[in-house]
């Protein structure tokens, strides 16, 4: 039993209540559940030629091509692990340059001094040796900095999701595909896009709630 | 997605046709006219030729297309013991290649006869008993005429039999459809791979290292074998784009394929190429025992400098870089002209491992670097430093054989093994 705030007067004996106009609830978005890949496939294709912007789909496992039909973006994934890797390779180098093959000190909270090591009476620029550490570290980077911008990229670790409240959603780790589309895509329409969703034939319609 | 079709009937895009038995016949013409254009310059003095040259000059033709053919062994042999299901459509086309094993023991006749009429020392300077000192004495037990060509031997016949088993058995495939020939394959390649393994490794112990018997790397085999997948990935590349020119595998050798082998390139013959080059390279740079240095410094100092600096940026570097990207192993024709620049960049490597000789007694009286550098370039010390015409004109005539053996073998089997039983899954492999 709720109690009712105070500003709210109940209703006294004899008093007629006008029922407010049923507003259709936008809520988070709506998603649509299919069967097969094919379908997914399909109702991808519309939804790009429809121009929504905010929609993703779900399957259980990745559908070759789905990305093309969705029509998303090449990722920069690559340039960035490019970036990872070459500053290992010149940071790996600029580390034993200054270490082996240097003599002057500059201050960085503490000072640090290069040192001039001769080894075995190689010289002491002796890149042949210094490769091993370079090609190292160039895998170290790029292979850390990999995971770590594609984290930062999807958004993860992400610990709720509209989607999560579904019940049905559960079966996209099985073997149901969905199709989601945000409210806040500027082309989204309560009704409009349910009856788009309709057109796809799903095996149902929800509406998702932040 | 659901658009590649499940299977293939043979047709007239899965045979080879009068194109490729054009190229082939012609590809034996250069052959036969490439090695004999060099044995006349060679053993009639013509251009600085002489026999000795022309030999050491044939070991390195040899070789150029041995290690293609047998990276191609390799890959096929990898294939099954994977279970691969990509490779199902592109196998036969590397087969093609393999199944030149079959007769290359042919080009190897002319050293069992030298060393048959005891003129083995004009190659391998350990067989002439001139040479023989305490090091070489030391490894009379493996380094002797009779045990070498017993080696030998058996290094051809293993060749041949891996190279007719999986190319026969992938050919019935073709009649039959049974899929317990693959099974046969998956079950025997281990064997295959242990034994191809030993011979690959000891035929670079025989005939390349023992040029300088003296010297000793236990990362030589594994280095031959780099050069092995350099050498085929790159004629995969090209063999492939000259059969879909003619319009023929243009559905089962996909843009997919395409990258895959040039990640194969990039992986295998790039950069483990180079990782297998350089590590033997600092490990003897650093250790600095003067036995194990003499090898490189006959390579780093003298007039092979610039030939070495090729092979770090044009077989590395420069490949390196443009591979990187899926971009350039997606695109056919950017694909191709990096797999003919590789091709030409393993000749060269070939060259630079057969063609150098280690001038002992210079080096042990140079009195440091620079003395022996300047002697070397002058001439008055000799590395082997006499790039002929012969060298050139063989390694064509060598690569007109090898062109003839696929075109050959192209035209008696289908381009694609139609029935292997993973053939569906591999007409729909997708990298992304």
């Amino acid at each position: 039993m709720t109690t009712l705030p105070d500003f709210i007067r109940p209703v006294t004996e004899g008093e007629t209540v006008t029922e407010a106009p049923a507003v259709e609830k936008a809520g988070w978005g709506l998603m649509a559940e299919f069967d097969t890949p094919a379908q997914i496939m399909a109702a991808a294709k519309s939804a790009r030629q429809q121009g929504f912007r905010w929609w993703d789909t779900h399957t259980p496992y990745p559908v070759h091509g789905l990305d093309k039909a969705m029509g998303i973006k090449p990722t920069i994934l690559p340039l960035l692990v490019l970036g990872g890797g070459a500053t290992g390779l010149v940071s790996g180098f600029i580390l034993q340059w200054f270490t082996n093959a240097t003599s002057f000190d500059f201050w960085a909270l503490v000072p640090i001094r290069g040192y001039d090591f001769l080894i075995s009476g190689k010289p002491l620029l002796s890149t042949p040796a210094w490769i091993p550490v370079m090609f190292e570290l160039t895998i170290l980077l790029s292979a850390v900095g990999c995971v770590t911008w594609l984290l930062i990229l999807c958004g993860l670790p992400q610990l709720y999701h509209p989607t999560l409240r579904s019940s049905r959603f559960a079966r996209a780790t099985d073997d149901r595909f969905f199709l989601v589309i945000e409210s806040k895509d500027p082309k989204f329409h309560p009704e409009r896009t349910r009856a788009f969703m309709e057109s796809l034939n799903p095996m149902s319609i929800e509406t998702l709630e932040d | 997605m659901g658009h590649a079709p499940k299977s293939i009937t043979l047709g007239e895009e899965h045979r080879a046709g009068p194109e490729i038995r054009a190229l082939g016949s012609k590809a034996s013409v250069v052959g036969v006219s490439g090695v004999a254009l060099a044995a006349i310059l060679s053993f009639g003095g013509f251009l600085g030729g002489s026999p000795e040259h022309f030999f050491k000059s044939w070991l390195f033709a040899f070789l150029t297309i041995l290690t293609i053919c047998m990276g191609s062994l390799f890959f096929v042999m990898i294939q099954h013991a994977t279970k691969a299901g990509w490779s199902a459509s592109i196998r036969r086309m590397a087969e093609h290649v393999t199944s030149n094993l079959q007769w290359i023991w042919i080009l190897f006749l002319p050293f069992f006869f030298l060393v048959l009429v005891g003129d083995g020392g004009k190659v391998w300077h350990w067989m002439d008993p001139a040479h023989v000192d305490p090091i070489i004495e030391g490894k009379a037990g493996f380094l002797n005429v009779p045990f070498w060509t017993v080696r030998a031997v058996i290094y051809f016949v293993v060749f041949f039999a891996a190279s007719k088993f999986f190319v026969g058995t992938s050919v019935a495939q073709d009649a039959s459809g049974d899929p317990r020939l693959t099974l046969k394959m998956q079950k025997w390649v281990p064997g295959f791979i242990v034994l191809f393994a030993l011979s690959l490794t000891f035929a670079a112990f025989d005939w390349a290292m023992s040029l300088e018997a003296h010297w000793f790397s236990t990362m030589f085999g594994v280095n031959l074998l780099a050069m092995s997948f350099c050498g085929f990935f790159s004629l995969f590349c090209v063999m492939t784009f000259v059969v879909q020119r003619q319009g023929k595998m243009l559905n089962e050798v996909t843009q997919e394929h395409w990258q895959d082998m040039g990640k194969l390139l990039f992986g295998l013959g790039i950069v483990f190429h180079a990782y297998i080059g350089f590590s033997q390279y600092m490990l003897i740079w650093y250790a600095n025992i003067p036995e194990e240095t003499t090898w490189y410094l006959a390579r780093v100092a003298g007039p092979w400098a610039p030939w070495m600096w090729f092979l770090v940026f044009g077989h590395f570097f420069v490949p390196f870089v443009l591979l990187l990207t899926k971009h350039t192993k997606r695109c056919k024709p950017v694909m191709t002209a990096i797999a003919v620049w590789m091709l030409l960049a393993h000749a060269v490597d070939v060259y630079l491992l057969i063609m150098p000789t280690v001038p002992a007694e210079a080096l042990a009286n140079a009195s440091d670097w620079a003395d022996f550098a300047a002697g070397a370039r002058s001439g008055s010390i000799d590395v082997g430093y006499q790039p002929q015409l012969t060298d050139l004109l063989l390694l064509i005539g060598f690569f007109g054989f090898l062109v003839s053996g696929i075109c050959r073998s192209m035209t008696k089997a289908p381009l694609v093994a139609a029935r292997d039983p993973r053939i569906s899954e591999a007409l729909a492999f997708e990298n992304m």
